[in-house]
C-alpha cells in the first residue's frame, strides 16, 4: 500500500469540478421474490471517481441490488439513471454495453483457455482470414495489463494461475469494457495480505482514473482502507450513506445490525486440562513437514499463516481426508491411525471445512439431512433404519441453540444465507458431540451477527472441555479467540506464541519468515 | 442477538407446512395424458382408453421390466451417476437364467445335466449374473475414478457381447413351466411394485438412504462426513445390476426364451422414466414414487399412441421429444424456484 501514495495524496479528477449528474443513481428500486422483499424502494448514488463500499449483513439486500445494477435481475419498480440519464437494463450483456461491469465472487474464467482467450473473449481480434488473430490479442492484453500494472502472461492458461490472479485478470476484464462502474463483490476474501495490498492499488489506480466502484466486504478494515463513502443496507431497506472519513466502526456495525453487538470476541478464561490431540512430526509429502503440536481440553489452539502454507492441508490430514503420510496423531495419549475421515469421527474428531459450498453443504438437500448427516455414522440408527423421530427432535433442538433463521428444518438449505448455512454446518458437527473440533475460517463471508454468535459458541464449547484448532485469515479473530496461537509458513510451523505475547506483528513475522 | 433480527426464526420451525409433494406435478401430467388420450379415443374409437381394465393391465405389464431397471438406475442417478449397461445386462441375466430353466427332454440345452431345476436356481443365476455386472461397474468406478458413463458404456458393450457368445447368437428355449410362472399373469407386476416399496422405504428411512442422496448433493461433503463414499457407490451400482438381473429373469420368463438381444434400449427407458420422475441427472434429488409415475407415462404413451392408431415411427419421435421436455420443465422449475 505504499508504493503510489504520491499518485494517492492527488485530488481526483472529477473532485475539481463535480458533475451536475452522479455516474450511476438509482431510485425508490423495488424487488420482492416469493414471500420476501428482498430492497424496498431502497435509493443509491455512486459518484465517479470513488469507491463506494456497500454494507450490511447477509441477506441485507446487497447483491439483490448489484444484480439489478448489473442487469440480472430486473427491478419490480423504481429508475436507473447512468450519467443522469434513465436506462433499462434487460441483460448481464446490456449492462456491460452500457459500462457497467460486475465482478462476480466466484470466478468466472475458462481454466484450459489462455489469460488473453478469457479477457477478450466474444471480441477476439481477427486476421484477415477470419481466424483470431493471438499476437494482436495477446499484445492487446500487455497493454491493458501495463495500464492496470498487472504483472501476468497474456499466454499462459489461467489454471496455472493463483486465486489472486485471476481475480486480477477478472478485474482487467471488466476494464477492457470500457466500464465506468465496476461493481467488486467480496473480491478479497480468498487473498492473502500482500495479494490485498496489490488489489488495492489497481483500485486506486481505476479510481484515478475516474471510474465508479461499489465495492461488497464484510472485512471492516478494508472499508477504512480503501472505500471513499459507504451505503448500509438492512433487511432490505437503504439506511444511511456516510463518507468512510466519519464514523467509526461500531457507528457502522450499530448501522448494519440495528442493534449493539456488545463483544466480538467473547473469549473466555476457562480451565484448560490435559492434553487430548497430540500431533508428532506430522508429514504430507510435497505439502507440509514435520508438524507437531498439542492442544489440551478446553484449549483454543489458533493457526494462523498465509494462504498456501498449509494450514489447511494439515487440518484435512488430521481428519483423514487426505491421510498424511508420516508421522502420528495421537487422542488422549493413545495412538490412532487416520485414514479416512470415518476413522477421524469414531476417534471423536469433527471438521468444519473452509470450503461451505465444495466441501459442507448438501445444497440440494433440506436444513435437516445437512445437519445429521455426520452423526449417522455412529448414532440415531437402528438396524439400518434412521430414528427419525429423535434425530429430528435433536437437530431442532440444535438449529434452536445456534439460532438458525428459518421457516422450518425441511427447507433446503440453498435457500440460506452464508451465515445460516454455517450455523447449520457446525450444528452438523455438534450433534457428534467432538472431543477435538477442528474449525477452518469458521466466519468466512458470513454476516457480523452470524459471527459473533459463531465466536461465542466456540468459547463455550472450550469451556465445555473441548479442544479446538482454529483456523483463520482474520488476524482480530485469531488474536481474539486463541490461548495459543501456531503459526505456518511453506508448509512449515513456523512458531506457536502464547495469547499475551501474540499480536499482528510477531504473527506476521513467523507467517512471512 | 436480541429481538430485532429474529423475525422468521424458531417459533414457526415446529409449524408443520402444508406442502405437496414434488411428484404431484408429474402425477397431473400422467393424469392429463390419461385424459387426453381417453378424449381422443372416444372420439376415434368410441371407447374409453383408461376405463378398461385390460389395457390397463398390460400398460403395467409391458412397463414392469423397466420399471425394475428404473428403480436401479433412479438410485445410480441420485448419486450423480448413470448406469448405460442394464439393457445387456438384462441380456446376459436373461440367457444365463433360461440356460438353467430348460426342460431335460431337450436335447439341445446348453448345460444337460442341469436341467428341470428349481425355479429358485434359475432365478438366483440371473439376479447373480446382475450382481456381478453391477458389482464390476461400481468397482471400476469407484476404484479407478472412471466416469460412470464409460464404465457401464464398457460393461454394456461387453456384457451383450457375453450373452451373445453364451448363446452362440441361438434363443436359449424349451423351459419349464416352473420358470415360465415368473413372467405369468401379474407376477412381474407383483415383484416390480414389491421392489419399488422396497427401494421407497430404503430411500427414505434408512441409512443407505440418506447417505444415497448425501453422495449425489455433494461427494466432497459426504466424504469428510464420514461416509465411505467408495464402499457405498459399490453397493448402488451393484444393486442397479442386481435389479437389472431381476428384469431380465423376468424377461426371459415372459418370452419363455432366452436371447441374447433382449434388452435393448431398454437402458434408455428406465433414464427417461426416471427423469420424467423428477430425478435430477446433477444428483441428489430424486424418490422412487415419482419413477414409479414416470414409468406410467411412458407405458401410458405407449399404449395410448396404440391405441388410438398412432405409426409406431411417430411414437419414438414423440417419446424423445416428451423426454426433452420433461427435462426442460424440470430445469424451469428449478431455475423459478432458486431465484
Amino acid at each position: 500500500m505504499t508504493s503510489d501514495t504520491t499518485t494517492l495524496e492527488r485530488p481526483h479528477p472529477d473532485a475539481a469540478a463535480p458533475l451536475a449528474h452522479p455516474l450511476l443513481e438509482i431510485r425508490g428500486i423495488l424487488k420482492a421474490f416469493p414471500g420476501v422483499v428482498a430492497l424496498d424502494k431502497v435509493s443509491f448514488q455512486l459518484k465517479a471517481g470513488t469507491v463506494h463500499a456497500l454494507m450490511g449483513e447477509n441477506g441485507a439486500g446487497k447483491s439483490t441490488l448489484m444484480k439489478i445494477i448489473s442487469g440480472i435481475y430486473i427491478p419490480d419498480q423504481g429508475d436507473i439513471f447512468l450519467h443522469g440519464e434513465k436506462i433499462t437494463l434487460k441483460s448481464p450483456i446490456d449492462a456491460l454495453n452500457r459500462g457497467i461491469a460486475m465482478i462476480h465472487q466466484e470466478l468466472n474464467l475458462m481454466p484450459h483457455m489462455t489469460v488473453a482467450e478469457n479477457v477478450w473473449i466474444t471480441r477476439e481480434p481477427q486476421n484477415r482470414f477470419g481466424f483470431v488473430d493471438h499476437k494482436e490479442l495477446n499484445r492487446k492484453t500487455a497493454e491493458l495489463f501495463a495500464q492496470l500494472s498487472i504483472d501476468i502472461a497474456p499466454d499462459v492458461e489461467i489454471q496455472t494461475l493463483s486465486v489472486a490472479s485471476r481475480q486480477m485478470v477478472e478485474i482487467a476484464k471488466a476494464v477492457s469494457y470500457n466500464s465506468d462502474v465496476l461493481i467488486m463483490d467480496e473480491p478479497t476474501s480468498a487473498l492473502t495480505e500482500t495479494e490485498v495490498a496489490h488489489l488495492f492499488n489497481i483500485i486506486r489506480n481505476l479510481r484515478q482514473q475516474g471510474k465508479g466502484i461499489i465495492y461488497i466486504t464484510h472485512k471492516m478494515n478494508e472499508l477504512f482502507e480503501i472505500a471513499d463513502e459507504f451505503s448500509v443496507f438492512r433487511d432490505g431497506q437503504y439506511i444511511a450513506t456516510c463518507a468512510s472519513a466519519d464514523v467509526t466502526r461500531d457507528d457502522i456495525i450499530r448501522m448494519m445490525v440495528g442493534r449493539e453487538i456488545k463483544q466480538m470476541f467473547p473469549k473466555q478464561e476457562v480451565p484448560i486440562g490435559d492434553v487430548v490431540l497430540s500431533v508428532q512430526d506430522l508429514c504430507l509429502e510435497g505439502v507440509f513437514q514435520n508438524i507437531t503440536f498439542d492442544i489440551r481440553a478446553g484449549e483454543i489452539l489458533g493457526m494462523a499463516g498465509l494462504v498456501g502454507s498449509g494450514r489447511s492441508n494439515v487440518a484435512e490430514a488430521l481428519f483423514g481426508v487426505v491421510p498424511a503420510t508420516s508421522g502420528t496423531i495421537a487422542i488422549n495419549g493413545v495412538g490412532v491411525e487416520i485414514d479416512t475421515p470415518a476413522a477421524a469421527l469414531t476417534a471423536g474428531m469433527a471438521f468444519l471445512t473452509e470450503d461451505r459450498k465444495e466441501t459442507g453443504c448438501f445444497l440440494s438437500l433440506d436444513i435437516q439431512d445437512n445437519m445429521g448427516a455426520a452423526v449417522l455414522n455412529q448414532n440415531y440408527v437402528n438396524k439400518g433404519f434412521v430414528q427419525s423421530k429423535s434425530l429430528n427432535r435433536d437437530c431442532m433442538e440444535m438449529a434452536q441453540r445456534l439460532r438458525v433463521k428459518t421457516p422450518s428444518m425441511s427447507e433446503v438449505i440453498q435457500n440460506l444465507s452464508g451465515g445460516n448455512q454455517q450455523k447449520v454446518l457446525v450444528g452438523r458437527w455438534l450433534l457428534t458431540h467432538p472431543k477435538i473440533l477442528i474449525l477452518d475460517e469458521p466466519t468466512r463471508g458470513i454476516d457480523v451477527g452470524a459471527k459473533a454468535e459463531i465466536h461465542k459458541l466456540v468459547s463455550e464449547l472450550a469451556g465445555q472441555g473441548v479442544a479446538i484448532l482454529m483456523i483463520s485469515s482474520e488476524m482480530p479473530e485469531v488474536l481474539g479467540m486463541s490461548d495459543r496461537i501456531m503459526v505456518m509458513h511453506e508448509g512449515r510451523l513456523t512458531g506457536i506464541l502464547d495469547r499475551k505475547d501474540a499480536d499482528q506483528v510477531s504473527i506476521m513475522e513467523l507467517a512471512a519468515k | 442477538m436480541n429481538t430485532t433480527s429474529v423475525p422468521k426464526t424458531m417459533h414457526s420451525i415446529a409449524k408443520p407446512t402444508l406442502k405437496l409433494p414434488p411428484e404431484f406435478s408429474i402425477f397431473l401430467v400422467l393424469l392429463g395424458i390419461c385424459v387426453f388420450f381417453e378424449a381422443i379415443g372416444w372420439y376415434l374409437n368410441d371407447q374409453s382408453f383408461m376405463f378398461n381394465l385390460e389395457r390397463l393391465k398390460i400398460i403395467i405389464l409391458q412397463m414392469s421390466v423397466i420399471g425394475i431397471i428404473a428403480i436401479g438406475v433412479n438410485l445410480v442417478i441420485i448419486t450423480g451417476g448413470i448406469d448405460l449397461s442394464s439393457g445387456s445386462v438384462v441380456a446376459a441375466a436373461a440367457v444365463v437364467s433360461a440356460s438353467l430353466a430348460q426342460v431335460s427332454d431337450f436335447p439341445r440345452a446348453i448345460f444337460p445335466e442341469l436341467t428341470n431345476l428349481h425355479v429358485f436356481w434359475p432365478l438366483m443365476a440371473g439376479i447373480l449374473v446382475g450382481l456381478i455386472a453391477g458389482a464390476l461397474n461400481g468397482s471400476l468406478i469407484a476404484m479407478t475414478g472412471i466416469p460412470p458413463f464409460i464404465a457401464t458404456l464398457g460393461l454394456m458393450v461387453a456384457a451383450r457381447g457375453f450373452a451373445k457368445w453364451f448363446t452362440g447368437g441361438m434363443p436359449v428355449s424349451m423351459l419349464t413351466d416352473d420358470f415360465a410362472w415368473l413372467g405369468e399373469g401379474g407376477n412381474p407386476v407383483v415383484i416390480f411394485l414389491a421392489i419399488a416399496v422396497v427401494f421407497h422405504i430404503v430411500l427414505r428411512y434408512t441409512r443407505f438412504g440418506k447417505y444415497t442422496y448425501a453422495i449425489g448433493a455433494n461427494r466432497q461433503a459426504a466424504r469428510v462426513s464420514g461416509i465411505n463414499v467408495n464402499r457405498h457407490l459399490i453397493w448402488i451400482y451393484a444393486i442397479a445390476g442386481l435389479l437389472s438381473g431381476i428384469a431380465g429373469t423376468v424377461t426371459a420368463a415372459r418370452a419363455i426364451s432366452g436371447q441374447s438381444g433382449m434388452g435393448v434400449m431398454y437402458e434408455l427407458d428406465a433414464i427417461a422414466a426416471v427423469v420424467i420422475g423428477g430425478t435430477s441427472l446433477v444428483g441428489g434429488v430424486g424418490r422412487i414414487t415419482g419413477t414409479v409415475i414416470g414409468v406410467l407415462i411412458l407405458g401410458v404413451m405407449t399404449s395410448g399412441f396404440t391405441f388410438i392408431r398412432i405409426d409406431a415411427y411417430y411414437q419414438e419421435m414423440v417419446k424423445g421429444a416428451i423426454i426433452v421436455a420433461a427435462v426442460i420443465a424440470d430445469q424451469y422449475r428449478n431455475k423459478k424456484k432458486r431465484v
